[in-house]
Formats: C-alpha cells, sequence, structure tokens
C-alpha cells in the first residue's frame, strides 16, 4: 500500500533493506524534514517531537515542511508519524505545512481532520462500595418491579383468553405441550429415577443402624411427592424450556419481529408469550406426578436389593403414612415452577438486548432466574404448609 | 501472468451443494483500479465475493491473487494472502463485544509485532481516516449503521492491504452517506493506491466509483458483460444489461391484462 507507481512494488524488495530516515535542515524559519527509505509499520520509525526539541535552532523555527524526493513506498507508519508532527506543530504553535507533502499523502492528512475529533470518554464508574452496593440494589428492585409488572401483563393477557377477547395461537400452544411433555419425558425420567435411588440409598444407610430399614419406602414417597419431584423437574425444565423460551424470543427481539407484532396492533403478550407460558403451565404438574411415580421405582429398586424388602412390604409402607395432602402440595409446587418457568424465560426473552451475544446473555439469564426463584418459591410454600399444618 | 493483474479468475464455477449458481465465469481485476460486480439480487454476486476472499472455493477453476492459487494454497500461504486483502462486509460484521478501538487493532495484533501504544495510534488514523475520529471507545451497538460501516472500512484497512473487497457498501445507507461512502473508496484507491473489488448494485455507485464493471446475468447463469459503465451503457451487449443499466423492469408498458397468471402451488 502506498506505493506511488507500478514499477516501484518491482523494486520494493530491493527497498526493503532501506531503513527509514528522517533529516533535518533549516531554511529561513521553516525545519524542513526530509523523508526517506521505506516506511513499513514494522520498520521502527523516529520519534518526531524527540528529533525537533534535539535541534540546535529550534526556538528560531516557526514552520515545520516536508522534502519526500527520497521517499520509498509508504503505508500507514508514515501518516502515523506526520499526524503526530502535526499534533506537535498544533501543541507549540508551529505552522505545519501540508502543501509540501505529495497530494496524496496531504489529502489522507486533511481526511483525518475532516471530522473534528468528539469526546467520548465513558465517564468513570463508581468506585465507592457502598455506591456500587445501592446501584446494585437499585438495579435488583427495578428487575423485581419489571417482573411484577411483565407477571401482571401475562394475567391481563389470560384474562382476556378468557372474556374471548383474544385469539392464542393453538399451534405454538401445542407445539410447547408436545416438547415439555413427551419431549422432556426422557430426562424427567432419567433425573427422578436417580433421585429417587439415592434417597433410598441414604435412607438405607440411616435408618438401617436404627433398626427401621422398612421406613425407606415411607422417606422416599414423602421426599418424591412433597419436594424432590416438584424441584427436579422445575430445575430440568428451567435450564431445559427456560433457556429456550428466552433465546426464542430474544432472537425474534434482535430480528425486529417483536416490532413487527407491534406495529400490526397485536400483543407480543398474547401472540408469543401467552401460549409459551400456557403450555409449561399445564405440563408441569403432570410432569411432576409422572416423576413421583418414577422416583418412587427408583427407590423401590434399592430398597429391594439392599434392604431385602418385598415389593409389597415397600409399597404397603409408602402408602400407609402418606396423606392426599402430601401429594396436592407436591403437584400444587410444580404448577407455581411452571408458571415461574414461562414468565422467567418469556421476560428475559422479551428484554433481550440488541447485540450479538444478548441472546446467550437472556438465556443464562432466564435459567438463573428461574432456578432461583423456584428455590425461593420452595421455601415459602414448605413454610406456609407448615403453617397451615398441611 | 499481465503484470498489471492483481487477481486472475479462470474459467469459475461457483455451486451451494449440486446446485450451479455460476459457470465459466474468466476476468481479470487490475491492479490499482476499482472493479465492480454488479447483477441482480440472487445472481450470485456475494457468492463471487465469498470465492474471492476464500471463504468458499471454487467447484471447478482457478483465482490466482498476484499469480498464487488461492484454492490450492496451503494454510502458510493463504495467510499470507489474508494479510494482503482486506474486506468489509454487507452488515459491518464489526465484533460486538469489542470496541470499535479493539475491532481495529485485532487485526494489527494478529499480524504485526507492533507494541501496544503504536497499535493505538495506529487504530487512531483508521478511525479518524473514515471520519470516527474520538469514537474508540464505543461498541457497535451505540453507533448507527453507516458508522458501522465506516468503522468496518477502518478495519479493512488497518493492514494498508492491497485489495479491498466491499460488499454492498451502500445496502442500506441513505443516498448522501452513500455518496461519501464512495467519496472515501475514490479516496483511499487514490492515495494508496489499492486495487478495489465492490459488490454492487446500486447503479448511482456504480457509476460514480467503478473503472470496470462486470455483470452477472441471473438467467445464463454466466457473466454477460465486462467493461467501463459508460461503454456497457452507450453499447449493451444484451438486452439484461441495457435493463439493469436503465433501471427499467422491460415491461412497463404492458397491460395488466397481458401479465403472466399468478403461480399457485399444491398445497
Amino acid at each position: 500500500m502506498g506505493a506511488p507507481s507500478g514499477d516501484a512494488r518491482a523494486a520494493e524488495a530491493d527497498d526493503a533493506a532501506t531503513p527509514v530516515q528522517v533529516d533535518l535542515r533549516q531554511e529561513d524559519d521553516a525545519l524542513i524534514a526530509s523523508l526517506a527509505g521505506v516506511w513499513n509499520l514494522e520498520n521502527p520509525t523516529p520519534s518526531f517531537d524527540g528529533l525537533v526539541e534535539s535541534w540546535p535552532s529550534r526556538p528560531t523555527v516557526e514552520a515545520i515542511a516536508f522534502d519526500t524526493a527520497e521517499l520509498g513506498t509508504w503505508d500507514s507508519s508514515l501518516l502515523v508519524f506526520l499526524l503526530r508532527s502535526r499534533d506537535f506543530c498544533d501543541a507549540h504553535g508551529l505552522d505545519f505545512r501540508s502543501e509540501t507533502l505529495p497530494e496524496n499523502i496531504g489529502s489522507l492528512l486533511e481526511l483525518t481532520g475532516a471530522v473534528p475529533e468528539r469526546d467520548l470518554e465513558r465517564p468513570e464508574s463508581e468506585t465507592s462500595f457502598l455506591a456500587r452496593l445501592g446501584a446494585r440494589g437499585q438495579t435488583s428492585f427495578e428487575g423485581f418491579l419489571a417482573s411484577i409488572a411483565f407477571t401482571g401483563e401475562v394475567a391481563e393477557s389470560v384474562f382476556r383468553l378468557l372474556r374471548g377477547r383474544i385469539r392464542m395461537r393453538w399451534r405454538d400452544f401445542w407445539v410447547v405441550v408436545q416438547s415439555n411433555g413427551a419431549g422432556a419425558l426422557p430426562i424427567v425420567t432419567l433425573i427422578s429415577f436417580l433421585v429417587g435411588l439415592i434417597i433410598a440409598f441414604l435412607g438405607a444407610v440411616v435408618l438401617r443402624r436404627l433398626g427401621a430399614g422398612y421406613y425407606v419406602s415411607y422417606l422416599v414417597g414423602y421426599g418424591m411427592l412433597r419436594e424432590m419431584a416438584a424441584l427436579m423437574t422445575g430445575i430440568i425444565m428451567a435450564g431445559r424450556t427456560g433457556a429456550a423460551f428466552a433465546a426464542e424470543l430474544g432472537s425474534m427481539k434482535i430480528t425486529e419481529e417483536l416490532d413487527a407484532l407491534r406495529t400490526l396492533g397485536v400483543s407480543p403478550i398474547d401472540h408469543l408469550v401467552l401460549p409459551r407460558v400456557l403450555g409449561i403451565f399445564l405440563m408441569m404438574p403432570l410432569l411432576t406426578i409422572y416423576s413421583v411415580f418414577v422416583g418412587i421405582l427408583g427407590g423401590l429398586i434399592v430398597s429391594v436389593a439392599l434392604l431385602d424388602l418385598s415389593a409389597t412390604q415397600f409399597i404397603g409402607g409408602l402408602l400407609t403414612p402418606l396423606t392426599l395432602s402430601d401429594g396436592v402440595l407436591g403437584v400444587f409446587k410444580g404448577t407455581v415452577f411452571g408458571l415461574i418457568i414461562g414468565i422467567s424465560g418469556c421476560m428475559r426473552g422479551m428484554q433481550t438486548g440488541s447485540d450479538a451475544g444478548a441472546v446467550g446473555r437472556a438465556a443464562t439469564s432466564a435459567v438463573v432466574t428461574g432456578i432461583t426463584s423456584i428455590v425461593v418459591a420452595t421455601a415459602v410454600i414448605d413454610w406456609l404448609a407448615a403453617l397451615l399444618e398441611v | 501472468m499481465d503484470e498489471a493483474t492483481c487477481i486472475e479468475i479462470r474459467d469459475l464455477t461457483m455451486m451451494y451443494g449440486k446446485r450451479v449458481i455460476m459457470r465459466d465465469l474468466s476476468f481479470d481485476v487490475r491492479r490499482g483500479e476499482i472493479f465492480v460486480v454488479m447483477g441482480g439480487s440472487g445472481s450470485g454476486k456475494s457468492t463471487l465475493l465469498k470465492h474471492l476472499i476464500g471463504l468458499k472455493r471454487p467447484a471447478e477453476g482457478t483465482i490466482l491473487f498476484e499469480g498464487e492459487d488461492f484454492g490450492a494454497a496451503d494454510d502458510e500461504a493463504r495467510r499470507g494472502i489474508l494479510r494482503r486483502i482486506g474486506v468489509t462486509y454487507q452488515n459491518g460484521a464489526l465484533w460486538s463485544g469489542l470496541t470499535l478501538a479493539e475491532n481495529v487493532a485485532l487485526p494489527l495484533e494478529e499480524f504485526t509485532t507492533l507494541g501496544a501504544e503504536a497499535v493505538a495510534e495506529v487504530v487512531s488514523l483508521k478511525l479518524a481516516l473514515v471520519g470516527l475520529r474520538g469514537f474508540e471507545p464505543l461498541y457497535p451497538a451505540e453507533i448507527s449503521g453507516g458508522m458501522r460501516k465506516r468503522a468496518s472500512l477502518a478495519r479493512a484497512i488497518a493492514l494498508d492491504p492491497e485489495v479491498l473487497f466491499f460488499d454492498e457498501p451502500s445496502s442500506g445507507l441513505d443516498p448522501i452517506t452513500a455518496s461519501r461512502l464512495d467519496d472515501l473508496i475514490l479516496r483511499i484507491r487514490g492515495s494508496f493506491g489499492t486495487t478495489i473489488v465492490v459488490v454492487s448494485h446500486d447503479l448511482a455507485s456504480i457509476s460514480k466509483i467503478a473503472d470496470r464493471a462486470l455483470f452477472l446475468d441471473i438467467e445464463q447463469k454466466t457473466m454477460t458483460a465486462l467493461g467501463s459503465p459508460a461503454d456497457l451503457r452507450t453499447n449493451p451487449p444484451s438486452e439484461e444489461v441495457h435493463r439493469f443499466l436503465t433501471r427499467s423492469s422491460g415491461d412497463r408498458d404492458t397491460p395488466a391484462s397481458e401479465h403472466p397468471p399468478a403461480r399457485t402451488y399444491p398445497t
């Protein structure tokens, strides 16, 4: 780049060894910089400031001019050098004689100064711990308010659906049902079976020491029914479905599909969020019930293999102490978790930014929000259940 | 290979899977010229660009860059060729996680041994050349589409390439901004002597910047014209080229009743 002619290119190999050279001489009040050699980004360039400052009669110099008769091929390194010299002239009140440069170089220098520099320094971030803590707290609070508002919008949409004022996209709904029903069974089966197995192992070790091995079935049944089935299914679905909802809606936001819906007068909540939230809301209790049975099956296998219990004894020990309220509580939790996963996934998708990494961040955020909310909801529901003696 | 030839394309056939996009393309890009590849939407202009910059390998034929076969080059030779070219993509293709300064600095850090201070100086120079002086700390999402294209150009010229490729430089830009970008392209060629290959269907831009233009005919699946835009407009070698250069659909006077019937598709 910067080769003055086609012939120069042929001579480039020979010139490559010619080092950059800047010689100074004074003519009247002007300091003439003779530029010679091959100017290449990889070759070191002299410091213009240093050269001029060390010139013996520097105080009498009022202008800087250039002599490019010996200049070989050049690239951006020459422009950087000239920019530095122009800045030096500006800073020291010297006249920068760009007209002494070849036209093509002068034209590029002119281009660099065509648009004034913008001062776009980013504000220094607040370094005080308290200020950062406050800012983080404020952001969290605003996020909490936004999630309440989003939940309200979804609730409004549900009421509109019940009153027949909107038409839901049933095809989307059935896709969500299929994906979160039959489509989720393999992973739910695997995890629930292993959780049942683990609870039974723990129970076998502890209860056998107390001579109460028979109660392993009660532990497995009680644990799966009230807590573990809903919790594990919720965590699986938050990772699987919540992230998918966020990524789908996030991509749609980036490609302006959401704006296109709004300009048609169609609410994205009615059109896109409602089928997803309703789909997962309806499937989560069913998956929870399924998870209970698979977990108990895992527990049964360990009990029969390790504790010499028969299948009949296991089921007898399971059914006798359990009550309907244990089952209802577990299914209720699953239903709440379904709502949490649907709303957090869709909300994070709708809040997606506009850059390429935003979809990834939305999906991650949906999973974190979903799982955190599920754990908090579990604690709240258990506390209420204890208060109500359920 | 002629001394004045920078890129030589011989009997190039481009395919997607088994579908032929264009066949029998043979032309040269001369050193220091602005060469425009033009044609209608879907004619394979961008696909040709991808072949020229080595993102796609030719199904048949050869692409010689300064006498070196790009398609057959080993990794080291390819890297050597890539060091000498710069590309600006249709939507800028700036890396969204990096600031504008970091975007422009990346090729310098990858291909040169410059220190951080020297890199920063070159970055400032390149951004100043495209009118984005002082925009270094901003991210691509924080600037407009036109600025993104200019920042993409700053990145493309970071290494002072011998050949610059542009994919639809004026698409999505208002006429004034597009015209300024054309001026910038002309100025870069005029000052650095860079060979420039532009893929475009913007007639105003083609007329303004092109030394020579190649026309890709979507119906015949090959090139049907090569010459200066003025010559092609005066003596169009085919009706399709004439229609393209005069922005005429060719059937404006056809009564609606004579239009072909709407297509029907099996349900």
